[in-house]
């Protein structure tokens, strides 16, 4: 009991002395969801550990979580903001105006948006280019189905999700062609019971692979129990369900928050978009599961990550077609930053169309 | 469609919607004594991560449903002491419950969350929510405790005047709504999506207040209109799959719509509303009146 008193004492000792650090920096991060989540939340959290850990006493980090991406956001951005940061991170697509509304508020404090595209002098965005990885888990998909029916649970109609369907499908029809993608829109990032049902909705509808796009691993789950394969998100989820889970695609933000804190810290931070994917490790791919995926498979994923790495794979390489059959990437060419970051359009062989 | 697919499909309506009957009948007993308890989704979320630590440490599926049941009653025995005996506002305090619970399980289940568990069988609770609806309905309408629980919600002062005891009879019907919530809970962390993540709830505490509402405190009606809520939900996913193309926004919100068309519906008539909700509902019971 002393020991955990004494303990609890200096760890107090600690924090106060690292507070009157003069210079040291504070870096604030708003979460959508618990950092508990094993997806998207827990992989920006894991991120602001490696920052802590890389650039040690200099910072200290704070952040608020399950913020809604409604007013509310503002509140807690500024309540950031307010309370001495010099750099904050808010962490998910739907902030964006309320990011920009608390930083023209504070002109002195610098923001980090994830996956948006309005910038300002003291706000950057930054987003990995996670449709890499789907077109990984596309090719994987089409080569493992056997029912030809993929069931993939999304959360909001917004660019980032539909530009990975589409990656998705276009690696997955290129290798077969008779490939059909079923499509539940969740509308929430994260609801367990609601990704279990869309799941097993799917598995009832005959698809074979689950692929997700929302914040749990419930779906992951189902798949296991259903006994069908399934792709995890955000972090890798093979301990949830070792006899289904293929593979994920893994978002990597540490050496990003540390390289910016570290130019908060130097005094170099300047506004700017970040997008980066495979090459520069902000996305990868969990272990292939050897159990269930033939070794060729493995190894063409394997030669597919170091294609797109070195720019010789693009995942969008014309020519693309949208539902109506006009052509948006010609032959030989291959989709600019500015299509992919609006994208609000399914490629032709999708079927259904885009929630408005 | 084949018959498989529609057998799959009331399999996963059966799945998904039996939460919302646990903490909806629940909540419909204590509400019927004149009670108004909106901690909900917070008992539920204690139910869940008190039933999912247990089971984590024990292994053993009796333990963690028996002490995911005592943080029922703890809970819900906090609350039925404020709002009875300390007279604090319902609504408040039922709020306060929620975010309570909110807090401590996430506070609870920090060290928890990502473990990997084997769920339970859900078809154990699907049948005892389904018993359970009969139990009530029998309940409240056929046997004497039943019809003091009512005497109690319509007019407290008339019961405690024909010698009845206001304060023991909520205090009973609180805990039971309260133990129906935490299981409520444990069956979505240990049987329908098994894990423990924070909020994992995601607001069906607040659907199936709305679904007592919509069912006018019957019993039999809050389960078919758990079911009309759940099959619903379950539906537009399959037409979704299909390819149909649809308003899930619209979805989201229906159960909400639905009691606020309800409510417009049986508040038109005065004595329709006499009729189904309590009248003492809400209103504190003080003994010396």
């Amino acid at each position: 009991m002393l020991r955990k008193i004494l303990t609890f004492l200096s760890f107090l000792a600690v924090i106060s002395v690292s507070a009157v650090h003069a210079d040291q920096k504070k870096i604030g991060f708003i979460y959508i969801g618990p950092p508990g989540d094993h997806g998207w939340t827990y992989m920006h959290d894991q991120g602001r550990i490696y920052m802590e850990n890389a650039l040690g006493d200099s910072i200290s980090t704070t952040y608020i979580e399950n913020v809604p991406e409604n007013a509310d956001a503002v509140r807690a951005i500024r309540k950031l903001a307010a309370s001495g940061h010099d750099l904050i991170f808010t962490t998910s697509f739907n902030y964006m105006d309320q990011t920009l509304e608390v930083a023209k508020e504070f002109p002195d404090v610098k923001f980090e948006h994830a996956t948006g595209f309005k910038r300002m002098d003291n706000v950057s965005t930054y987003s990995a280019r996670f449709y890499e990885g789907r077109t990984i888990i596309g090719h994987i998909a089409g080569k493992m189905t056997k029912t030809n029916t993929i069931g993939y649970i999304v959360s909001f109609p917004i660019p980032e999700v539909i530009r990975g369907i589409n990656a998705f499908y276009l690696a997955a029809s290129k290798v077969n062609p008779d490939v059909k993608i079923k499509i539940i829109w969740n509308y929430s990032w994260y609801d367990p019971g609601k990704e279990a049902d869309a799941a097993n909705t799917l598995i009832n509808q005959g698809a074979d692979i689950i692929v997700q796009h929302t914040d749990s691993y419930a779906p992951c789950q189902a798949a296991e129990k259903a006994g069908v394969l399934a792709f995890g998100q955000a972090s890798n989820q093979e301990a949830f369900c070792p006899n289904s889970h293929m593979t994920s695609i893994e978002d990597i933000w540490g050496p990003y928050y540390a390289a910016k804190a570290q130019a908060v810290v130097d005094g170099t931070w300047s506004s700017e978009d970040t997008w980066q994917g495979f090459k520069d490790g902000m996305v990868e791919m969990s272990p292939y599961n050897t159990k269930l995926l033939p070794l060729d498979l493995i190894l063409e994923a394997k030669n597919m990550e170091t294609a797109i790495e070195n720019g010789t794979l693009h995942s969008f390489e014309g020519p693309i077609y949208n539902q109506a059959g006009e052509l948006v990437v010609k032959e030989g060419e291959v989709a600019d930053d500015g299509m992919l970051a609006s994208m609000m359009f399914y490629v032709q062989g999708i079927d259904g169309e885009v929630p408005q | 469609m084949s018959i498989e697919l529609i057998i799959g499909i009331l399999n996963i309506v059966l799945i998904s919607t039996t939460p919302l009957v646990f903490a909806g009948i629940g909540e419909l007993v204590t509400e019927k004594s004149g009670v108004l308890n909106l901690g909900l989704e917070g008992l539920m979320l204690v139910g869940a991560v008190t039933g999912f630590i247990t089971l984590v440490i024990t292994g053993n599926y009796f333990y963690s449903l028996f002490l995911s049941i005592i943080s029922g009653v703890i809970l819900s025995g906090i609350f039925a002491f404020l709002v009875l005996n300390l007279m604090t506002n319902q609504i408040a305090t039922g709020l306060a419950l929620t975010i309570f619970g909110i807090g401590l399980s996430a506070m609870l289940g920090k060290k928890f969350g990502g473990t990997p568990i084997d769920g339970l069988n859900p078809y154990y609770f699907i049948v005892i929510s389904f018993l359970l609806v009969f139990f009530v309905a029998y309940f409240l309408s056929k046997t004497k405790t039943g019809l003091i629980v009512r005497a109690v919600g319509e007019n407290h002062n008339s019961a405690y005047a024909l010698g009845y005891n206001v304060i023991k009879t909520r205090y009973l019907t609180i805990i039971f709504g309260g133990v129906m919530s935490s299981l409520a809970g444990y069956y979505i962390s240990i049987c329908y999506a098994p894990m423990w993540q924070e909020g994992m709830t995601a607001g069906r505490g607040w659907i199936a207040l709305a679904l007592v509402v919509f069912a006018t405190w019957k019993p039999w009606r809050l389960l078919v209109g758990a079911y009309i809520f759940g099959g619903v939900a379950i539906m537009q996913m399959n037409l979704q799959a299909i390819g149909v193309k649809l308003p899930g926004q619209f979805f989201n919100m229906m159960p909400y719509l639905a009691t606020i068309i309800v409510l417009v519906f049986i508040s038109s008539n005065k004595l329709r509303l006499k009729l189904s909700a309590p009248s003492s509902l809400n209103i504190p019971f003080e003994k010396n009146q």
